[in-house]
């Protein structure tokens, strides 16, 4: 075995012991989970939340297995927006698409709506997604075009352009008030929107939602660490000197759109299953005032930030229903003033503000500065 | 042929109010390089703010009240949620703005309630003849009080200190500051006039039809209208708004004969199809200054 003058072996990479920071090669340096303290956690926090499927009550489970569907999307966005820095206010487009395709595919023919019997999952959920993508490139050459908030304004613009779209299209989506059947999730001609061999409707959804988010976020995060992922990085940070050293920017920032748009379509696909409805109205610009909240409050650019911001978004949901019997001021009646929705929707926007004001990174920053404060203490700096 | 013209009237009233949000948006945007998502907020607010005080005081002081009232919160939000941001990247201080709208939007929607509110205008649905056409007097309000308002803008943008003060600023923040310019003052002042601006749109969304809780997303039309004319140009904000107003009527009035295929209530949605149109021949909007960046 070689040394070198550093007195460090430059042969095989090996771990230095109490040493977890310090990397012998690159290959560890640019490892998924680069220190054993991450994959034990990481670990135990996938076996828990795999566990979380038998423990809990099956109307939380909906709850979580809504969250994950959200952190997929979330995580698209944060493709385009947070790594690629490309400010998209059009998530509920493309997020509307994969719902519509899915729909549609998985769909019984010669129903009210249109639909094709394709109800394995393995057929529709990447359709949804390869449809949303063709969406995003689609939009894409605007994108390269524009930069900052005139990208934002176009993208807004194309929510409702496709909101009007959906709403009108009434023999695909059921129209404005109507709406029409989801997806169908049928793996293998097991229905797991029914009770089954593998547990209640519920369990069987949240399982199926946790091993698609385990999929998307791996994905993400290898996507994040390859040449493609240090392109967008260096779009985001300044894309002249990005095109200088030889990134084709045309080409990188479409392809952030096309894998963001992927990413939402698939969600889009899943999101209404566990309702198993779905309404042209939901594709608002609320829903992708929502996703940005997500990315902001959970963190950009980091992946495990997005699923953070998404758990934390759709647990809002819950948190505040249970308010009125806390707080008797706060109705739970829509008629009253100050009702629960108010205070929800109050409640997005300060977080937003407040996330932005102190907290840019958001919870994966709170989470670094917990750790770098046991990490130096008891010095407080 | 007077059908047609009828229309374009009408567009030009509604797209005069459109000219108003849009020199708000600009204004903001020239001296802070962000554009404000919290004008539709501050529009509803305006028009409520008119229909509560019109029943005590009379229309027309309620509506010069509550646009000074509006400017008064617009300045509030600057000094406590913007002010704070100077230096950080415009999509942050953006996505605030956003935050703040939905933020006022649910408290404005408290003073609204679940049913339609009348501003107490004297206008409704009256009609005038002009020669062969009939119009409805509130468009010809509209059209004269934005000339008028546009006019008294471009005249304080040209020939007083605050004016040039704030032109000096949107052209380069430091160099204002070295000679002297308040910049913090700029600030608050533009989101004041945007705020002034958004309320006198407001309260002439409300003419007529009244305003309910979904009234905000009217003022999202004008940001077809600032794009369209550029973003950084005040008088493009005017024609984008007037643009956009003109071709939405039009769609209004014809699409259902000449182009049913495109669905009902697409005259809604056309704003966003000239934006995208506009955009793909020219990306800063037609009166807009190209980016031009060094190296």
């Amino acid at each position: 075995m070689t040394q070198t003058t550093t007195g460090i072996p430059a042969g095989r990479p090996r771990r230095v012991r109490g040493r977890p920071l310090l990397y012998t090669s690159y290959a560890q340096d640019m490892a998924l989970l680069d220190t054993r303290a991450k994959r034990v956690w990481t670990g135990l926090l996938v076996l828990l939340a795999f566990a979380l499927s038998v423990v809990v009550a099956d109307s939380s489970l909906e709850v979580l297995a809504g969250a994950y569907v959200l952190a997929i999307g979330a995580i698209g966005l944060n493709i385009v927006t947070g790594y690629a820095g490309q400010v998209s206010l059009g998530h509920a487009f493309f997020v509307a698409i994969g719902a519509y395709t899915a729909a549609a595919l998985s769909g019984p023919p010669g129903g009210d709506n249109l639909g094709y019997g394709l109800a394995e999952i393995w057929i529709w959920l990447p359709a949804a997604g390869l449809a949303a993508a063709a969406a995003g490139v689609l939009v894409a050459p605007l994108a390269t075009r524009l930069r900052g908030l005139y990208l934002a304004i176009v993208t807004l613009g194309l929510v409702f352009l496709g909101e009007h779209v959906f709403k009108e299209w009434k023999e695909l989506t059921g129209g404005f008030g109507v709406g029409r059947e989801a997806a169908v999730p049928q793996l293998f001609g097991t229905r797991l929107d029914q009770d089954g061999a593998l547990g209640t409707r519920e369990q069987q959804l949240y399982l199926l939602m946790l091993v698609l988010l385990i999929v998307f976020a791996v994905a993400a995060r290898n996507l994040a660490r390859s040449r493609v992922g240090r392109a967008f990085a260096a779009i985001r940070d300044r894309d002249i000197a990005a095109a200088v050293i030889g990134v084709p920017l045309a080409r990188y920032k479409v392809l952030a759109f096309g894998i963001s748009s992927f990413y939402a379509g698939c969600a889009g696909g899943l999101l209404y299953t566990i309702s198993g409805y779905v309404e042209p109205s939901s594709f608002s610009l609320l829903l992708s005032v929502q996703f940005i909240a997500m990315v902001l409050i959970g963190g950009v650019a980091t992946v495990s930030g997005a699923i953070a911001g998404a758990l934390f978004i759709s647990l809002l949901q819950p948190l505040t229903r249970a308010l009125p019997a806390l707080v008797p001021v706060i109705s739970g009646d829509t008629t009253q003033t100050p009702n629960v929705f108010q205070v929800e929707t109050v409640l997005y926007g300060l977080l937003i503000v407040l996330f932005l004001v102190f907290e840019p990174r958001g919870l994966f920053g709170l989470w670094i500065r917990a750790q770098n404060y046991w990490k130096s203490w008891p010095f407080s700096y | 042929m007077t059908g047609a013209l009828e229309s374009i009237i009408r567009g030009l009233g509604n797209g005069s109010v459109y000219a108003l949000l849009a020199l708000g948006f600009v204004i903001i945007y020239k001296a802070t390089r962000v554009i404000s998502f919290a004008q539709p907020a501050l529009m509803l607010a305006g028009a409520v703010a008119v229909s509560h005080l019109a029943e005590v005081t009379g229309f027309y002081l309620a509506v010069l009240l509550s646009a000074l009232l509006i400017a008064g919160v617009a300045l509030g939000i600057e000094r406590v949620a913007i002010r704070p941001m100077v230096g950080r990247p415009v999509f942050v201080v953006a996505i605030i703005t956003l935050g703040i709208d939905v933020v006022v939007r649910v408290v404005v929607n408290g003073f609204i309630g679940r049913d339609v509110r009348q501003v107490g205008d004297p206008w409704g649905f009256g009609q005038v003849t002009l020669g062969p056409l009939v119009v409805q007097q509130r468009w010809l309000a509209m059209l004269l009080t934005t000339a008028v308002l546009v006019a008294l803008l471009f005249a304080f943008f040209r020939h007083t200190r605050y004016g040039l003060a704030m032109r000096a600023a949107a052209v380069d923040q430091e160099t204002a500051l070295a000679q002297g310019v308040s910049v913090g003052a700029v600030f608050a002042l533009s989101w004041a006039l945007a705020g002034f601006l958004a309320a006198i749109a407001g309260m002439f969304v409300g003419t007529g039809q009244g305003i309910e809780q979904m009234t905000w997303v009217v003022a999202l039309k004008a940001l077809p209208a600032i794009i369209v004319g550029g973003l950084d140009s005040l008088g493009g904000a005017v024609v984008g708004g007037l643009v956009i107003g003109v071709v939405e009527s039009l769609f209004q009035s014809y699409q259902g004969d000449f182009a049913p295929w495109l669905g009902q209530n697409f005259a809604v949605v056309s704003p966003y199809v000239v934006m995208l149109l506009v955009l793909l021949v020219r990306p800063y909007g037609l009166f807009g200054t190209r980016e031009v960046e060094r190296v």
